[in-house]
């Protein structure tokens, strides 16, 4: 009795301390693009996902740097259960006395619940929810989770699966994500939101502003000490800036590169440019027996590695970093950033800028003039994009390789490239972020040779295709010993480099405009995490 | 006259069809909707279930005929990427656009006319040479421009006035918001409304001016002066109310010009109207929000033409004559 009357004069003190400084103080920021639901199984989007964060949690947060700390699970561990397929089942310990917004208690039953609404019809987040093939109750804060295959990195897919009340989805007819379907008008959870996390939503007009408030009841401690956070989607970069610049916002991103310098002369603000986790590369199709958009007929000349290799040293990283990205870039040798688990430093080294050698290996594979051929690429999705091709393209033209930049705003790039559009492309630029922050990811996506039964290389563009990199690819999907895991990562990786199976182009910088009146985290995955938001 | 407006009203029914036409037939390429609303990770089969839900797949004039039939009835579907009934996101917008025009309109016209009078009658002086140079530099920067050198002094340099939004709005009958109500929202008015109105005002003024010119140096108007008439007599009731069948006309135009070219305005200023939500949805590829936009601008247009067109045979009595022949 006296050590729980203790504990509750603690907690006392420490919602004191935690309200104390709370006098109301609100963060503006803004965004290019809006908020286009509340219901966090619609849309697998970095700032939607990024956003909802701070409104529901998952089972594990990521910290500032990303690691994976306990959320609304307090531990977890792969169980020694001999009647499953050793590492397929985990056990869950979840966090007590964690209540939603609305005052619902988090239970056992609310994660059951949320994994088959992720799985429902409509949602986007199919993809997390398939990773766990069943969830067993043991009591009301303890699970069993099965997976389908051993699965080392769940608990990091697990960070964006957020939790949503059963009574509440049930109360309000929300039991099914919002879909994308026409005849769908969107359900109550697209509208509404009832979380676990430090922010409720006080109001929201679609593309106009969004209001969130602090969660007085939140579980956590956190560093942040805002009361109120007020958010405007602003399209127009100039009009983003000027309303930094003129003190209205506290944190306004994206930033174009071209502004950093007039951030840094104007008083009070800041440009905030960290490294992205995205990795931009130039992909080759490398399966047609006849490349569609090029001068050469009969044979596919990127099949040769010879012309891959010329392709590659053909290419300048330091001056598309110096002249295009205003220094703010990270050249890079391989296809995944430093921040990334299975990142090797060793072969992170680009390939060596050297167009003598170039020219000669172009005219060993039997194209002493050259060739031509057309590359896709998008121009409002990755910083700079259509200068990077641009600047690309004038490289190549230099061992006398005549690319055609065809740039083209995201959604036609995408409609055009994609599996949806037939693979219909020759040469490309595209950028990728692990969602899991794991080169598995990568691996399995991208490098791994196409095949659409088992959902591998679906965005491996020009089907860049080596049996041994495929089968390391799903070695390490289920590989549970860290060591062993990169190792394999490592080795499939040098053979993607040895072969120029990809040409690996920079690590792009983020962009963001600070007030200096705050401290942000500024996360690798550009999301901004208002647990770590301080209002000076 | 009812023939007249029967006829027009036949002519509008054609143009809105047309539109109609024009605009759904133009939204097959502008890229893949079904890219813009998953996310990287999903797959094909998830992509093709959720073209043939959308309709995507059924032939172009299945389409067309569900889509006009629908708008009909004001019903334009659900935008893909809000997953709310288009009418509604627009009827949200509507207050923000025409709020804006409104004070626009006022502007040009009640600064266009009597600067294009002023300018007129005193064409040599030094003030008019003045207005007149300003005038060709609101005439030849664009929106885009005027937008952001007015938001760099104001509220950047000067920090007089807010850069974008529109401040606090107050809800009336429920669905319509204004800003006029508080300081916040008249004070985010100012930029947007100048920007807006900057150019209807140059044209407005340089044609009633012209116009003037003109009419002051017809017969009747030196025999209003024979006849002994007060300058503001001759000037205001004779010369100014003939220069006007013109002015009608124009300013009928301009005022749906307001309302459509209020994109740019908008876009510059994050001001939360109709023009920032299509803008927004062309970069989405929301189908049914642009569908339900441009046919609402052609809406407006029509309308304003019909206005124009009877307000012409009210003031012009030679198209009554004509009728009657």
């Amino acid at each position: 009795m006296k050590l729980r009357t203790g504990l509750m004069v603690a907690v006392a003190a420490a919602a004191l301390a935690v309200s104390a400084p709370a006098q109301a103080k609100t963060f503006k920021f803004a965004f290019q693009g809006d908020l286009s639901s509340l219901d966090p199984h619609s849309l697998n989007e970095s700032f939607l996902l990024g956003t909802l964060g701070n409104i529901y949690e998952g089972l594990v947060l990521y910290d500032e740097q990303m690691n994976v700390i306990p959320g609304l699970a307090e531990s977890w561990r792969i169980t020694d259960n001999k009647d499953k397929p050793a590492g397929t089942e985990w056990e869950f310990k979840l966090r007590k006395g964690v209540k939603f917004h609305e005052g619902q208690d988090f239970t056992a039953d609310d994660v059951i619940f949320t994994w088959q609404r992720a799985g429902s019809k409509g949602s986007d987040q199919k993809t997390r929810a398939g990773k766990i093939s069943n969830i067993t109750k043991v009591d009301d804060y303890t699970i069993l989770v099965d997976t389908p295959a051993p699965n080392p990195i769940l608990v990091r897919d697990l960070n964006f699966l957020y939790i949503m009340d059963k009574e509440w989805s049930e109360a309000n007819g929300s039991t099914n994500a919002t879909s994308a379907t026409g005849d769908d008008k969107g359900n109550y959870a697209n509208l509404n939101a009832n979380g676990t996390g430090p922010f409720k939503v006080k109001s929201n007009q679609a593309d106009v502003k969004t209001v969130m408030v602090r969660n007085d009841g939140y579980w956590k401690d956190i560093p942040s000490n805002v009361s109120q956070i007020d958010f405007t989607p602003i399209k127009e970069a100039a009009t983003r800036v000027a309303a930094l610049v003129s003190g209205e916002l506290d944190l306004v991103y994206p930033v174009p590169v071209q502004d950093w310098q007039r951030l840094e002369e104007s008083k009070g603000v800041n440009a905030l440019a960290g490294p992205e986790a995205r990795t931009i590369f130039f992909g080759m199709d490398q399966s047609r027996d006849e490349l569609l958009y090029s001068n050469i007929k009969g044979k596919n000349p990127f099949k040769d590695i010879k012309v891959r290799q010329a392709m590659a040293h053909a290419l300048n990283l330091d001056a598309i970093k110096q002249k295009v990205m205003r220094n703010a870039a990270t050249p890079a040798g391989l296809m995944v950033a430093p921040q990334i688990n299975g990142f090797n430093e060793a072969l992170n080294l680009p390939y060596a800028y050297d167009p003598e050698k170039a020219k000669a290996l172009l005219a060993e594979a039997g194209y002493p003039d050259g060739f031509e051929v057309t590359i896709d690429c998008p121009n409002n999705r990755y910083v700079n994009d259509e200068k990077i091709c641009q600047a690309a393209a004038s490289m190549w033209a230099k061992i006398g390789v005549k690319v055609d930049v065809l740039a083209q705003p995201k959604s036609k790039y995408f409609g055009k490239v994609l599996e949806t559009g037939g693979y219909d492309t020759s040469f490309y630029l595209l950028g990728w972020t692990p969602g899991t922050m794991d080169s598995e990811n990568v691996l399995s996506s991208l490098i791994a040779c196409q095949n659409k039964e088992t959902k591998t290389g679906l965005f491996n563009l020009g089907n860049y295709c080596n049996a041994k990199v495929t089968e390391l690819a799903a070695a390490v999907g289920s590989e549970t010993n860290q060591d062993k895991r990169n190792a394999m990562i490592s080795e499939a990786f040098d053979i993607l480099k040895k072969e120029y199976g990809y040409m690996p182009i920079h690590q792009q910088p983020l962009s963001w405009g600070v007030s200096d009146r705050v401290k942000v985290n500024q996360r690798a995955d550009n999301i901004l995490d208002y647990r770590y938001v301080v209002v000076k | 006259m009812i023939s007249f407006i029967f006829k027009r009203l036949l002519q509008s029914v054609v143009v809105m069809l047309t539109v109609a036409l024009i605009a759904f037939a133009m939204f097959r390429f502008v890229g893949d909707p079904v890219n813009n609303m998953v996310g990287q990770d999903t797959t094909d089969t998830e992509r093709a279930a959720l073209a043939e839900s959308l309709g995507l797949n059924d032939p172009f004039i299945v389409q067309f005929g569900r889509f006009a039939f629908n708008a009909m009835r004001g019903d334009f579907g659900i935008s893909y990427k809000y997953r709310r009934p288009v009418s509604e996101l627009i009827l949200e917008r509507l207050s923000a656009t025409l709020e804006l025009s409104f004070v626009s309109a006022v502007l040009a016209l009640g600064l266009g006319v009597p600067l294009g009078v002023y300018t007129a009658l005193k064409s040599r002086g030094i003030i008019s040479k003045g207005i007149m140079v300003l005038s060709l530099m609101g005439v030849s920067l664009p929106t885009f421009l005027i937008g952001i050198l007015l938001i760099l002094l104001f509220g950047v340099v000067l920090r007089w006035l807010p850069t974008f939004g529109r401040g606090d709005v107050v809800d009336i009958y429920g669905w319509w918001t204004t800003g006029f109500l508080t300081v916040s929202g008249l004070k985010s008015l100012i930029l947007p409304s100048i920007t807006l109105a900057i150019f209807q005002l140059t044209l407005i003024m340089r044609l009633v001016r012209a116009e003037m010119l003109e009419v002051l140096r017809t017969d009747f108007v030196k025999f209003a002066r024979a006849r002994g008439l007060p300058d503001r007599a001759v000037h205001f009731k004779h010369a100014l109310k003939n220069t006007l069948v013109p002015v009608i006309t124009i300013t009928g135009l301009q005022l749906g010009a307001l309302i459509a070219f209020a994109i740019i305005t908008e876009s510059v200023f994050q001001w939360p109207g109709m023009g920032l939500l299509f803008i927004q949805a062309v970069a989405d590829v929301d189908i049914p929000i642009m569908a339900a936009y441009l046919v609402l601008i052609a809406f407006f247009f029509v309308v304003i033409n019909m206005v124009v067109d009877i307000l012409y045979y009210a003031v012009d009595p030679r198209l009554r004559a004509d009728a009657a022949v």
